[in-house]
């Protein structure tokens, strides 16, 4: 279902310049080739990094990325080949013919040396004092190679000033080693373009347009570059010290939503493997910090739902019924703040396609200060709210003039999944071998459904599953609520679900296939978009677009390093504990009844709903002086 | 800058790039082109050729830096490019740059007050036979002794 | 200012009409030819011109390019600049054969910023050329279309490296490729793009006219024919001469009325300094290959100086990519700068060797594998006598 045009089949990303390596045309021929004295039969035209990938040879790099085209500047996978007097780049250097590769003879031995002295002499800062301690693959490298005295001098004062002045991304280009992925990452896989070389030569850094701090360009803060940077020169911006301050504090009520994307990820960061979700855990060790309360943001995701569904139905009705010209289909998920900088940069002719649901952070901000206050009978004012995500963008998110409608600025801090590991391990606790524990009333129950929005698919899934029970009064014909249409990591994906036998009240669907798409990735949201200018999405219904490739949990504020199998087993982790849980659909959990009932008495989309769970969008324009 | 300053720079722009093709294989012509007349290439220039051009501003910005021919400043009516490689450099180019900067009055990176002459160094000119050599905008002077600079500054300054 | 002794390929003698007499072969049989004729590039890089044009006419596209490196900017080099006001159609000649041998139907001269002087007589040389039926649709009646644009470079010395000159006219900055794959293979837009200087292309009418034996009598067994070079520094008659391949450097020096001789430096900035004692050693790809610049250096002159304005000019143009040459030329220049201070140790000066030894095997491209070159040839045959100076 979804080999349609969108998606490339070569790779999936564009390439800027410096593509090289892959030579195209397989057709399974293979090439007999020698690395490091043995054998080989390897598929013609991959590179040499590739082949020794697939017989376990260790070759080091550092500019090289999975998710990235090839660049081949940093010269660490240098690799020797018999006959040829330059070294090669291993990255780079595709197999056309028999040749024989030698990965540890001396020359290459002392060239990774060399080169990494090179970059340890211009690279300002100790590693103690660094965001990266630990994670760092400078610092990895340099202890493979046994790098102990500073052979070519060391910087002794910071070249360049830290720019502080984003939300969410903090630049320090002191440390950055111009392996170019940040650029590859914004430019080729984001499709956002806010950073490039600059300059030339020694002169050459990695900046913005203009060289302006990071706020004033059209950065959407997806924190892709984060995650992508093999040192400690990008990072996000953070908020742990204020948020000890408030757990230390005894007059305030500190409250912790946590989505479920970190919940998948985080224990990656304690060292296990991908694909291990620690929820139960992650909450007794949230009490144990000191938190008053821990939240599900599952829950305010089932509202999300319910809103956003009734939205739509509403739209869809405008449409078919009332036959308005003006209403806005497809309708666009809005719970992706990346995704709503880069519609508001880029398209913002197209903003009031938007849902105005607010994502399920802000609606839990707006809920817990007014809904949870009432009830647990505590002065809002003294009320710190944190949220937990996967994402970079949250952090501008809750700091957006139009997040107040609490009265009081909704949520007050949002802690990625890496800021929140290192805060646990400064409370001494090892997370994984904790016994589990469950999330706090009024809101400790969550459907599957509000779960998976956490993977790419998920929001459209979970939609799906409420929107054709309510208009129908069928749960959705796929085996165990799984609508496997809906899942996956290819960037762009379409499918429809046929509504027939309707419930009267909606007879104007009976029979209208509801058209859907999902994308991830700011460069798949732009090629949907341009697909949208051009006229061609005039019969799509609802679109779901996340800015991070994988969707949250391969977010800016996930466990680095990252690639698309560590996205893939946490997405399996999220769609497991889906099928776990005892409520799979966002209009059958309990809680949410319960808050229609008592607060938001007017249902979704009324005023009171309005006032608090849909916001507002700017058109900014990409314009930047 | 003005409104109709920047209207006028998008016309001029939007006919280059009908011009040269409205790719990236354009970009440094219509920069060559914009550099010519305007003397510099101004943030505005830069955001607007990358508008035109579908590409991203920083990119532009990434090119302008990177060519030594592209200004960011506006440059002076005269740039004067001082050949500072080895030939030139063993023929005495130092005895000719101390000569510009004492009859022009500015030391070399910076710009005359009436921003009527500007001075930098440039490598090789390709005149290596005929040292010291400079550029003026795009003729180039060869064969340079201090008195043969003071002639060409007069004749520039009456120009 | 033309060359400056007798011509003995560029005579003009010996042109005849090349372009004409190409286009009445087939184009294998031009890639024989030039195949036959062990014409190498003469930019300095030396690779067999025949080589390249057969692997391009070999790559299959509907879209091929010819590409003209007027990008001259190796220190001490000025002999393109003589070709292209002098021999202007001449390399225009080049250029059309070569397109027709492979297949191409457009060319570019990719013509450094610094000559932007010559770019209206160019312009006019192609003007001429179309309105005599020798450039544009069916030249000559031959059947082939082909033509030239010419595209200013912007001060760049690294966009003399091929793949980082097709990157420069592609609109991005002047960054080198990774190789394989070569530009015959995926050239200017991923089409097959042959680039090669301005000599060389200057020189393939002349093989076309006047054949391939008389070709190679001329030079040594692996360099054939003769080499343009342009002589500056401490001579009596700098300028640009041309030398069959073979001659010694001592011979060179007879003709350019050079005394007192302490050093040549055969290769501009990025070739080898050679020493009074070495100056029997020849001008050919087997021994001591250049571009075409020779600057000479008496004894008056201080070594380390020289040194310095080298690795200075290459701590410049270096385009900042890979870490070998991004960082080792600043710190080969800082190590100068140390030398002058006197607070150089020769441990460190031998680190700054290694360093150099392996810029020379790990950098991205040309530039990197060769700014060393003057560091440690300097060094060797004069460290004594700068340490003992300084």
């Amino acid at each position: 279902m979804t080999d349609n045009a969108f998606n490339n089949k070569t790779s999936n990303s564009q390439q800027t310049s410096n593509n090289g390596g892959q030579v195209s045309g397989n057709n399974g021929k293979t090439v007999d080739i020698e690395i490091d004295g043995r054998k080989y039969n390897v598929p013609y035209g991959i590179s040499i990094l590739q082949a020794c990938r697939m017989q376990k040879i260790n070759i080091p790099t550092l500019c090289f990325h999975p998710d990235l085209c090839v660049t081949g500047s940093c010269r660490i996978c240098l690799v020797e080949i018999e006959g040829m007097r330059t070294l090669q780049a291993s990255c780079s250097y595709s197999i056309t013919q028999p040749i024989k590769i030698h990965t540890t003879s001396e020359k290459v031995r002392k060239a990774r040396r060399t080169i990494l002295d090179l970059m340890i002499s211009d690279h300002y800062g100790e590693c103690y004092t660094c965001e990266r301690n630990g994670n760092c693959q400078l610092q990895k490298l340099a202890k493979e190679y046994g790098v102990d005295y500073y052979r070519f001098g060391h910087v002794e004062e910071p070249f360049y000033e830290i720019d502080n002045s984003s939300y969410a991304i903090v630049r320090d280009m002191n440390k950055c080693i111009l392996c170019r992925r940040c650029v590859r990452t914004c430019t080729d896989l984001q499709a956002v373009g806010v950073l490039e070389a600059v300059n030339r030569g020694y002169d050459t850094k990695i900046t913005t347009f203009l060289d302006k701090p990071l706020e004033e360009v059209i950065c959407i803060n997806c924190g892709q570059c984060i995650n992508r940077c093999p040192t400690g020169a990008l990072k996000e911006k953070d908020s742990s010290d204020e948020v000890w301050q408030a757990i230390d504090n005894p007059k305030k009520h500190v409250v912790i939503q946590t989505a479920p994307s970190p919940r998948a990820a985080i224990g990656e960061e304690f060292g296990l493997p991908p694909g291990n979700s620690l929820t139960g855990e992650l909450n007794t060790a949230l009490k144990m910090m000191g938190f008053d309360r821990v939240f599900d943001t599952n829950f305010t995701a089932d509202l999300t739902i319910m809103e956003e569904g009734t939205e739509l139905l509403l739209r869809l009705k405008s449409a078919l019924v009332d036959k308005n010209p003006n209403v806005k289909l497809p309708q666009l998920t809005s719970c992706s703040p990346g995704w709503i900088k880069f519609i508001e940069y880029f398209y913002p002719e197209y903003v009031d396609h938007l849902s105005t649901a607010k994502s399920p952070q802000q609606m839990f901000g707006a809920v817990i200060k007014t809904f949870y206050a009432q009830e647990a009978n505590i002065d809002p004012k003294d009320i710190v709210s944190v949220s937990l995500m996967p994402c970079t963008a949250k952090k501008y998110e809750c700091n957006r003039p139009e997040m107040n409608s609490s009265g009081l600025k909704d949520v007050d801090f949002a802690l990625t999944t890496r800021e929140l590991a290192q805060m646990i391990k400064e409370a001494g606790i090892y997370l994984p071998e904790l016994p589990k524990s469950t999330f706090d009333e009024p809101f400790g129950e969550a459907s599957g459904a509000g779960l998976i929005f956490g993977a790419t698919g998920g929001v459209m899934e979970a939609a799906l599953r409420t929107a054709y029970e309510l208009v129908t009064g069928r749960p959705v014909p796929f085996e165990n609520l799984d609508i496997t249409p809906c899942r996956g990591m290819e960037g762009v994906r379409q499918a429809s679900v046929h509504l027939e036998n309707v419930k009267p009240e909606w007879s104007f669907l009976e029979g209208v296939d509801l058209n859907f798409m999902i994308a991830h990735g700011t460069a798949n949201a732009k090629k949907v978009m341009e697909a949208l200018k051009r006229g061609e999405l005039s019969n799509i219904h609802f679109i779901e677009i996340m800015a991070c490739p994988g969707g949250c949990i391969g977010g800016g504020g996930e466990p680095i390093p990252t690639s698309l199998e560590i996205r893939k087993k946490r997405a399996e982790a999220i769609y497991k504990e889906d099928e776990g849980l005892p409520i799979r659909k966002s209009h059958e959990n309990p809680h949410v009844k319960y808050i229609y009932e008592k607060f938001l008495t007017e249902g979704p989309c009324g005023h009171l709903s309005h006032k608090l769970l849909h916001t507002s969008y700017v058109k900014r324009g990409s314009y930047i002086v | 800058m003005l409104v109709s300053e920047v209207n006028n720079l998008t016309n001029y722009i939007s006919m280059l790039v009908e011009k040269y093709g409205n790719g990236r294989q354009a970009l440094i012509p219509v920069l060559q082109e914009i550099q010519n007349r305007y003397g510099h290439i101004s943030d505005v220039a830069q955001q607007e050729i990358a508008r035109l051009l579908d590409i991203h501003p920083v990119e532009v910005y990434g090119v302008t830096t990177f060519y030594h021919f592209f200004n960011a400043k506006q440059r002076a009516k005269y740039n004067i490019r001082l050949c500072k490689t080895i030939s030139c450099d063993l023929a005495n180019k130092d005895g000719i740059a101390r000569t510009l900067e004492r009859e022009l009055g500015i030391k070399f990176g910076e710009i005359t007050s009436d921003e009527r002459f500007s001075l930098e160094y440039v490598s090789c000119v390709g005149m290596c036979d005929q040292g010291p050599a400079m550029l003026v905008n795009n003729e180039v002077y060869a064969k340079l002794t201090p008195r043969k600079v003071v002639e060409i500054l007069d004749e520039l300054k009456v120009r | 200012m033309p060359i400056l002794n007798k011509a003995i390929v560029f005579d003009k003698e010996n042109f005849g009409d090349g372009l004409k007499k190409a286009l009445q072969m087939t184009p294998d049989d031009i890639l024989l030819t030039v195949k036959n004729s062990i014409l190498k590039g003469r930019g300095g890089a030396g690779f067999p011109t025949g080589v390249k044009w057969v692997a391009a006419a070999a790559t299959p596209s509907d879209k091929k390019y010819v590409v003209c490196n007027a990008d001259e900017g190796e220190p001490g080099t000025f002999k393109d600049r003589v070709l292209l006001t002098e021999f202007t159609e001449q390399v225009y000649n080049g250029m059309i054969i070569c397109g027709y041998s492979i297949g191409a139907h457009y060319g570019f001269v990719y013509l450094r910023g610094e000559y932007s002087y010559m770019r209206e007589h160019m312009e006019k040389t192609l003007e001429d050329m179309r309105n005599s039926n020798r450039l544009g649709k069916n030249i000559l009646g031959s059947g082939f279309d082909f033509d030239i644009e010419i595209r200013l470079g912007s001060g760049a010395y690294v966009c003399g490296e091929e793949s980082a000159l097709i990157e420069s006219l592609e609109g991005l900055r002047g960054e080198p490729r990774n190789r394989p794959p070569y530009p015959v293979d995926r050239g200017y837009l991923g089409y097959p793009t042959v680039v090669n200087n301005v000599e060389t292309l200057a020189t393939v009418p002349i093989i076309i006219n006047k054949g391939v034996e008389w070709f190679t009598s001329i030079g040594t067994e692996k360099s054939k024919g003769s080499k343009l070079i342009s002589v500056s520094g401490d001579v009596e008659f700098p300028g640009v001469y041309e030398i069959p391949y073979g001659t010694t450097i001592a011979e060179v020096l007879d003709i350019v009325g050079a005394k007192d001789v302490k050093a040549v430096q055969v290769g501009g900035a990025s070739g080898v300094c050679i020493p009074e004692e070495d100056l029997a050693r020849n001008i050919s790809f087997e021994d001591v290959p250049t571009g075409g610049s020779i600057i000479v250096f008496n004894h008056s002159r201080d070594m380390l100086k020289i040194l310095k304005n080298f690795m200075e000019f290459f701590t410049e143009e270096s385009c900042g990519q890979c870490t070998p040459c991004r960082i080792g030329n600043k710190k080969l220049l800082d190590g100068i700068n140390l030398i002058e201070e006197g607070k150089c140790s020769v441990q460190y000066l031998r680190e700054l060797i290694s360093l150099g030894e392996i810029m020379q095997i790990a950098s991205k491209c040309g530039l990197g594998q060769s700014s060393p070159n003057s560091f440690i040839t300097i060094m060797t045959h004069f460290g004594d006598e700068i340490l003992a100076n300084y």
